[in-house]
This record gives structure tokens, C-alpha cells and sequence, in this order.
């Protein structure tokens, strides 16, 4: 009995020593966010600060040039709320299609809905930034936002997996009753797959939040700047060695993605067992 | 029974949206970079048409070129393995019936959750500064610090070493495919008596070759893509002596910041025959080593 004991406390002993690990250089962010700047490498090895500074976040919240950090929040959080709602909304219409209708070519344009999702970024990159350019849509939302309208290979696959549960019988008797497709989609078929959509929409944000390609890209203008850019922008003028500042608004660049993953690590879980993502 | 016309409308209706986004900015593009893969193309004047001079260019002449092969493949053949490994051991750590399960799990996905951002570049780039923790943590030890953005090969571990911090997606598909392992196959091999190694090797090993087939595969595409750790750790430059010059960054250099759009779309290019000759080595392989389960279980 005894030993089962020790055995028991000896795993938690190493996982927690692990997830520890894990979570330090988080820990050595946040904590070294407190720190005076001028503190933050001579006591790089100690977590705690001392003293505690709460100014790094005055700081760094004052931005670059005219704007502050609201300006790059309320940037990012038009790019990731439209864009979410685009993708994750067209992803269904489309997955409901894929897995649902019957039609001439469904198999053809399945396998290349999954040729898609493995195709490299960077071969579309050049042509799409001279399509965007010849469009006149360089300096503005446009090119990030637009495309997540068509629907995403990930997230269409993420939720024909989860229609493929749902059974038949329902669409059947719904039409009997005379629903017709669109009705039976959004009626029936929508609500039950709200937790494939919550996991899409969840990732969307994630890597809508976190982009750089696309701002460094396409938004050239500090009042367009997204929270990536603007950190981007803080590390270029590291020579001004406000390393406090720039490590506050790290943190704060994080918490939203942070809390998020608390609010919704359920889904997010099912999401990557099931299709992968990330 | 054939589809009628109004079925195909509305089968089409549906899936329009992709039909559409597939064509205009998948379809088109690709053609697009192709033939510009074939050109000398700054933005402003018209592409002139130089036929295969990028490539020849490219693979002959352009020791930079060479050195972001070197550097990626590196980085994938380094980095895929370490993370996969850390991802299956600490799947099979957790895959224990305790409570705490669910607060380990993830604690443990948490970085790869926040490891895309920017945020987590800038600060890997200060852990592992001069005066950064790491080297705090080297000299307490008793070994000397080093010089990670002077050292082109420790600059590229920096980069290695953040990417396996990551593994927690793969960790959690491992879990998904570990608690799919029938209990009662270990059960018989414990009535055979059998020890750990031989129930890891020849239970656990093989009924996850699927499973690790597929996260080589989206780990190995994903690994060939990075660019933001590098572009952030590096500044932008790839520096030092090119040691962190992952070809996604060269490629963006190339294209936006030197402004050769045909040069960029033939890297582009060169970059889809590769991770597609690695794809199709893992699927052929495949046979050799993934067990499937007969009776159409997946």
C-alpha cells in the first residue's frame, strides 16, 4: 500500500516538475514585466521583483508615435472578430455541402478542399499580394479579412467530421416535413454543430490575433497597425532598451489568448483530437 | 441514381463560397506564381520572361539559397522527431485515470496555444540573451555561457528548441490515439508477462503508427513553413551568418524586401516540390511501418 502511495506522489512529482518547466519562460515574461528595466537582465535568473513596477505598463501602453495600444487592440480586434465570423460561418455552409448533398463533382472538389489544406502558404503569397495590390487594397484590412469569407480547409473538414456524427434520419424527416436544403442547414443542421463551430471559430481567433505575415504585408501605417505589428515595432526600437515596456505589452498581447484557452480548452481539446489543427 | 439539376444547384450553392476563394485566391495564384517563376518581376515595370534563369540561378549561383536549405533542413529533421518524442512521452505520462489529468494537460498545451505569437518570439530572443536566463542557468552549472546570436549553429538551436516547446497539439493527438488503445491487448500481454519495453514496442508502437504517421506528416509541412520566430528572432535578417535564414524568410526577403517577385515565386515553387517529395515519402513508406487495423477500425 505503501508503495502505491509513493508511487502516486512520485508521478506528480514529475508532472508537475514538467508542466513547470513548461510554463516558466511564461512565468520569467510576466514577472520580468514588473521588473525596472534597467533590473530585468541583472536578475534574469530570480522570478520575483523587487521592486514591484507597475509603470512598464503606462509605458509601453503610450504605443508608438500617435498611438497608443488601444488603437493596435481595437485594430487587431476588428481584423479577428469579422474574420472569425466570415470563416466560420462560410466553412459550415460548406461543410454542410460537402457532407450532406448529393451533386455532380462533390468528389473532385473534396479532394481538393484537402489538397488545399496541405498546400504551402508561401506559393500564393506573391501572386496574392500583386492580385491585392492591383486591387488597391494595400493599406487596408481588406486582404486579411476578405479571403476568411470563403470558407477554410481546416475548419470545413473540422465540421463535416462532426456533421458525419449527426444521423441521417433527422435530415430526411425534416425534409418530409418540406424544409427545404438552406432551412434544414441553418434550422437543423447549425445548432447541433455549434461545438465544431466554437472549436473553428476559437482557432480563428488564435491565429488571426497572432498573425505578422499579414499586417507586415499589407498594413504599412501605424494607425493600422495590429498588436503583432506594434510589438514588431517595439523590438525594432529595442536601441531604446525599454525592455520592461516591451515585455508588458507582450503580456498583455497574451491575455486574451489566454483566457480564451481557459474559457474554452474543452472544445479546443475535441477540436485538435479530432481533426489535427494547430 | 444520377444527381438531378437542381440537386447539383444546390450542392453547388453550398459549397460556392470555396469554389470561389479556391479559384481567385488558391487556383489562379498558383498558375500565376508559376509563370512568374519564370520571370524577372520588381513590382513596378512588366514581368520580362527569363525563362529558367531563376532556378539556375538559384541552385548554382546563390550560396544564401543553399544555406536556407541547409538551415530548414535542419530545423525539420531536428525539430519535427524532438517535439514528436516529447509529445509521445508526456502523452503516455498523462494517460493515467488521476484527476489532475485534465490541469496537467493544459498546463502542458498552454505554450503551443500562445507559440505562434509574436509575444513568445520576443521572448525567446531575451531568455536566451547575453545576460538571459539560459546562459544564468549554464554558468550555475558550471558551463560556460554562450553566445546565441553570435553562433549561426546556436542561433538555429534557439529556433529548434522553441519549436519543440510546442509539441502540444501532437501531445494531445497521441492521447487521443493512446485512450483508443484497447486495455485488453495490454491485459493479455500482462497474462503473458510481458515487461514494459516489449508492451511499448509491440502494443503501443504499433496500434499509434497511424497516428504518428499523420503528425509527421502536418508536423513536417507546418515545420517547412515557419517564419515568424525566425523573422522576429532574428530581426527580419536571418542573421547571424545567415544561421537562422529558414527559407520561408528568405523567400519573404527575396519577394518583399529586395522586390524580386519572380525569384520569390521560383523559391515558392521549389518549396511545394519538396514538402510534396516529403509527403509522398511518408505515404509510401507508410506500408512499411503503419499497422492499420484490419477489422475497419480507424
Amino acid at each position: 500500500m505503501k508503495t502505491k502511495l509513493t508511487r502516486k506522489w512520485m508521478y506528480h512529482l514529475v508532472a508537475a516538475a514538467g508542466a513547470f518547466l513548461m510554463l516558466y519562460p511564461v512565468l520569467w515574461l510576466v514577472m520580468s514585466s514588473f521588473k525596472p528595466s534597467t533590473d530585468i537582465f541583472v536578475t534574469a535568473e530570480s522570478l520575483i521583483p523587487d521592486p514591484w513596477i507597475w509603470s512598464n505598463y503606462a509605458d509601453g501602453w503610450q504605443g508608438i508615435g500617435d498611438f497608443t495600444f488601444a488603437t493596435f487592440i481595437k485594430n487587431s480586434l476588428i481584423i479577428v472578430i469579422i474574420s472569425t465570423i466570415g470563416s466560420t460561418f462560410s466553412s459550415a455552409l460548406v461543410a454542410f455541402g460537402f457532407a450532406r448533398l448529393k451533386f455532380k463533382g462533390r468528389g473532385f472538389w473534396f479532394i481538393v478542399m484537402m489538397f488545399t489544406l496541405m498546400l504551402p502558404n508561401d506559393v500564393v503569397l506573391v501572386p496574392q499580394y500583386i492580385l491585392f495590390a492591383k486591387l488597391g487594397w494595400l493599406n487596408s484590412m481588406y486582404p486579411i479579412i476578405v479571403p476568411s469569407f470563403f470558407g477554410h480547409p481546416f475548419f470545413i473538414f473540422l465540421i463535416i467530421q462532426f456533421i458525419r456524427t449527426i444521423p441521417g434520419e433527422l435530415d430526411e424527416a425534416a425534409v418530409m416535413d418540406g424544409c427545404g436544403k438552406f432551412k434544414l442547414f441553418v434550422r437543423i443542421i447549425m445548432p447541433l454543430v455549434t461545438p465544431a463551430m466554437a472549436t473553428a471559430a476559437i482557432f480563428s481567433f488564435y491565429w488571426r490575433w497572432e498573425d505578422l505575415l499579414g499586417p507586415l504585408l499589407y498594413l504599412n501605417k501605424p494607425s493600422l497597425y495590429t498588436v503583432s505589428m506594434a510589438l514588431k515595432m517595439f523590438l525594432d526600437n529595442e536601441s531604446l532598451s525599454n525592455w520592461g515596456a516591451m515585455f508588458a505589452m507582450s503580456v498583455v498581447s497574451l491575455i486574451p489568448v489566454i483566457l480564451i484557452f481557459f474559457l474554452f480548452q474543452r472544445y479546443i481539446v475535441e477540436g485538435i483530437s479530432t481533426s489535427g489543427l494547430k | 441514381m444520377k444527381p438531378s439539376l437542381s440537386q447539383n444547384l444546390t450542392g453547388y450553392a453550398f459549397i460556392s463560397p470555396f469554389v470561389f476563394g479556391f479559384l481567385a485566391f488558391t487556383f489562379i495564384p498558383i498558375l500565376a506564381s508559376l509563370y512568374l517563376s519564370f520571370t524577372d518581376y520588381d513590382l513596378l515595370s512588366t514581368p520580362s520572361w527569363v525563362g529558367i534563369d531563376n532556378y539556375v540561378e538559384m541552385f548554382t549561383n546563390d550560396p544564401k539559397y543553399w544555406k536556407s536549405i541547409e538551415v530548414t533542413f535542419l530545423y525539420v529533421f531536428l525539430g519535427v522527431p524532438l517535439r514528436l518524442a516529447f509529445a509521445l512521452a508526456v502523452a503516455m505520462l498523462l494517460n493515467t485515470t488521476s484527476r489532475a489529468i485534465g490541469v496537467y494537460r493544459t498546463l502542458f498545451y498552454l505554450p503551443s496555444i500562445i507559440g505562434g505569437s509574436v509575444a513568445v518570439s520576443i521572448m525567446w530572443r531575451n531568455l536566451f540573451g547575453d545576460d538571459g536566463v539560459v546562459n544564468s542557468w549554464l554558468v550555475f552549472l558550471g558551463i560556460p555561457s554562450v553566445s546565441w546570436f553570435g553562433d549561426p549553429d546556436a542561433a538555429l538551436s534557439m529556433l529548434i528548441s522553441l519549436s519543440v516547446w510546442q509539441f502540444g497539439s501532437s501531445m494531445l493527438i497521441f492521447l487521443a490515439g493512446l485512450k483508443g488503445i484497447p486495455v485488453a491487448l495490454y491485459e493479455a500481454a500482462d497474462v503473458d508477462g510481458a515487461n514494459p519495453f516489449q508492451r511499448f514496442f509491440k502494443i503501443t508502437m504499433p496500434m499509434l503508427t497511424p497516428v504518428i504517421l499523420f503528425n509527421m506528416i502536418m508536423q513536417t509541412i507546418g515545420a517547412f513553413m515557419t517564419f515568424v520566430p525566425a523573422y522576429i528572432i532574428s530581426k527580419g535578417e536571418g542573421g547571424p551568418m545567415d544561421g537562422t535564414l529558414l527559407y520561408s524568410l528568405y523567400l519573404f526577403r527575396q519577394g518583399f524586401v529586395f522586390f524580386n517577385m519572380g525569384y520569390a515565386s521560383a523559391m515558392a515553387w521549389v518549396m511545394l516540390v519538396i514538402i510534396g517529395i516529403f509527403t509522398a515519402i511518408l505515404f509510401m513508406s507508410s506500408k512499411f511501418w503503419v499497422h492499420y487495423e484490419t477489422k475497419g477500425g480507424k
